[in-house]
């Protein structure tokens, strides 16, 4: 196995006993180190599923998933996740410091390295003046932001995003894009992004899966080769739409056509 | 400040309601003469002036003012209620994570808990007070006792349905972590259950009290307001307005304790104010 693999998936398959729905089906898919995969597809083809199996949120019917060399109950016990949901998922009872502080209690760091980590963390997100809020005084962007900041405060192995910006506003989301593949590079973190939005999948990544529905597979693999970094002109970049038709086209041809329009539309 | 004003405003306005009905309704049957739902009269409803009058005279001749026998008994009657207070929110707590942990408990056990509070207070409070005093525990502890089994049985219901009330994707993230069910519980679960358990303790914080005076009654205990409330009872004929008086004290200590909560309540729990009781 190459020193440079992060997350190796083979053979794996989900099947639901309720319903006896297949989610997933022979799902391969190595990712490595500092890659930026994005999971693309029609709604209910498994790729929230597929992240949860990775995280080991929920177990695999069968196959195996490997992370850093190691089955993922392994990984996740050695802490080597961050996770980003659709929702931020924040305390309220505690404030935008003590959220981000939340994972480096669990790892036992010390309140002064806390602190030192949480600092560099709010500057990252551009929130430096707003560490003493609550969550609710935030906006949905800036409460993303602090969940983004929490999860790669730790510098974990792997971070897994299901949809985090799913549930903002386009200009929010373009921003928070930027602001990502710049802690993306800085960290030189691995992640693994389920979005249902063709432009984002194509922005953000290294590769993007494009699975198809019911049984979830990976239809195929998009490599972005897009220059690094990606500014506001990657957009307006004629092979930047180049690939957004490569994905659309075999989102389509994966039978997803009329799921593509919803995913366009968004 | 100026929220301020406008809730002491509110609280004379509604006072000055009450004492309107009051007066109001007294007067409107006594001069009609109505005898429902009972007969109106000096006896059944004396003045209020007169009930807060009583307060400031001597309830015995040459004896101290009625007032200060009333907070001392209300001090007596507290300390039961404090501690009977403690204890159960404290069992109650325990017992609410104890069956949030265990589905099996939870099903075994909650209906017999439920159970318990429909047993009237009345019936075990005697046999409670009676038979702890037998093993050489303080009369007031046993009372404290009373008060404590009124007290834990929202506290357990509401930080169960608390501790469950975490929403599923703050427990994936915990999990995530590979939090241990400690941390699970220190860091996610309790602090999610706090506006639960305070809305409990506020309920029990009143049922303490009354648990304290019921509970001074069968074992003869003559120093709280349980036993201020039987001795005045007995000379309601006489002087109704003592035994008005002591609803009074008694009405009030049971606020008091309230406050307290609310007080601590509003320190302890951070929460979006749309949240907020």
């Amino acid at each position: 196995m190459s020193e440079d693999l992060v997350v190796s998936i083979k053979g794996l398959s989900k099947v639901f006993r309720r319903g006896d729905l297949t989610a997933l089906q022979d799902i391969d898919l190595d990712v490595e180190r500092g890659e930026f995969v994005s999971l693309i597809g029609p709604s209910g083809c498994g790729k929230s599923t597929l992240l949860r199996i990775v995280g080991d949120i929920i177990p695999p019917s069968s196959g195996s998933v490997t992370v850093n060399g190691k089955p993922a109950r392994r990984a996740r016990l050695d802490r080597d996740y961050g996770i980003v949901f659709q929702s931020p998922v924040l305390y309220d009872w505690r404030t935008v410091t003590k959220n981000i502080s939340l994972p480096l209690e669990m790892l036992g760091w010390d309140r002064g390295r806390r602190s030192k980590r949480i600092k560099e963390m709010l500057e990252l997100v551009e929130l430096e003046s707003f560490g003493s809020h609550h969550p609710w005084q935030l906006s949905g962007g800036m409460q993303q932001r602090v969940s983004i900041a929490r999860a790669f405060s730790f510098s974990p192995a792997l971070l897994l995003m299901d949809e985090p910006f799913g549930a903002l506003d386009e200009m929010t989301r373009e921003r928070l894009n930027l602001e990502l593949l710049q802690i993306w590079s800085e960290t030189g973190s691995t992640v693994i992004f389920v979005t249902h939005s063709i432009q984002e999948a194509v922005f953000l990544s290294t590769r993007v899966a494009v699975m198809s529905a019911r049984p979830g597979r990976i239809a195929g693999i998009v490599p972005v080769d897009l220059p690094q970094p990606r500014t506001a002109a990657t957009r307006e970049d004629p092979h930047f739409f180049e690939l957004v038709t490569e994905v659309r086209e075999k989102l389509q041809a994966a039978g997803a056509d009329e799921v593509t329009e919803e995913a366009t539309l968004q | 400040m100026r929220r301020g004003i406008g809730r002491a405003l509110l609280f004379v306005v509604v006072l000055a309601a009450i004492w309107g009905l009051w007066e109001g309704y007294r007067w409107l049957w006594m001069r009609q003469s109505w005898s429902w739902p009972f007969v109106v009269d000096d006896t059944s409803m004396p003045h209020l002036q007169d009930i807060f009058g009583a307060l400031f005279d001597p309830a015995r001749v040459n004896g101290p003012l009625l007032i200060t026998i009333l907070w001392h008994s209300a001090l007596f009657t507290a300390k039961e209620a404090a501690v009977g207070f403690a204890i159960g929110a404290s069992v109650g707590f325990v017992l609410g994570v104890v069956l949030a942990h265990f589905n099996v408990l939870q099903r075994g056990l909650l209906p017999y808990i439920v159970a318990s509070q429909t047993i009237p207070i009345i019936a075990i409070a005697p046999m409670v007070v009676v038979g702890l005093g037998n093993y050489g525990i303080a009369a007031w502890l046993r009372v404290a006792v009373i008060a404590a089994y009124l007290t834990f049985f929202p506290v357990t219901v509401n930080t169960l349905r608390g501790l469950q009330s975490v929403e599923p994707r703050a427990l994936e993230l915990m999990h995530s972590y590979a939090a241990s069910s400690w941390a699970m519980l220190w860091k996610l679960r309790v602090p999610a259950a706090l506006p639960y358990l305070f809305a409990a303790l506020k309920v029990s914080a009143t049922a303490s009290v009354v648990g304290a005076i019921i509970g001074e009654a069968p074992s003869s205990i003559p120093d709280g307001l349980g036993g201020a409330i039987i001795n005045f009872n007995q000379y309601y004929t006489l002087n109704p307005a003592n035994l008005w008086a002591t609803n009074v004290i008694a009405a009030c200590l049971g606020i008091f304790f309230f406050l307290v909560v609310a007080l601590v309540e509003k320190l302890v729990v951070r929460r979006p104010p749309e949240q907020r009781a």
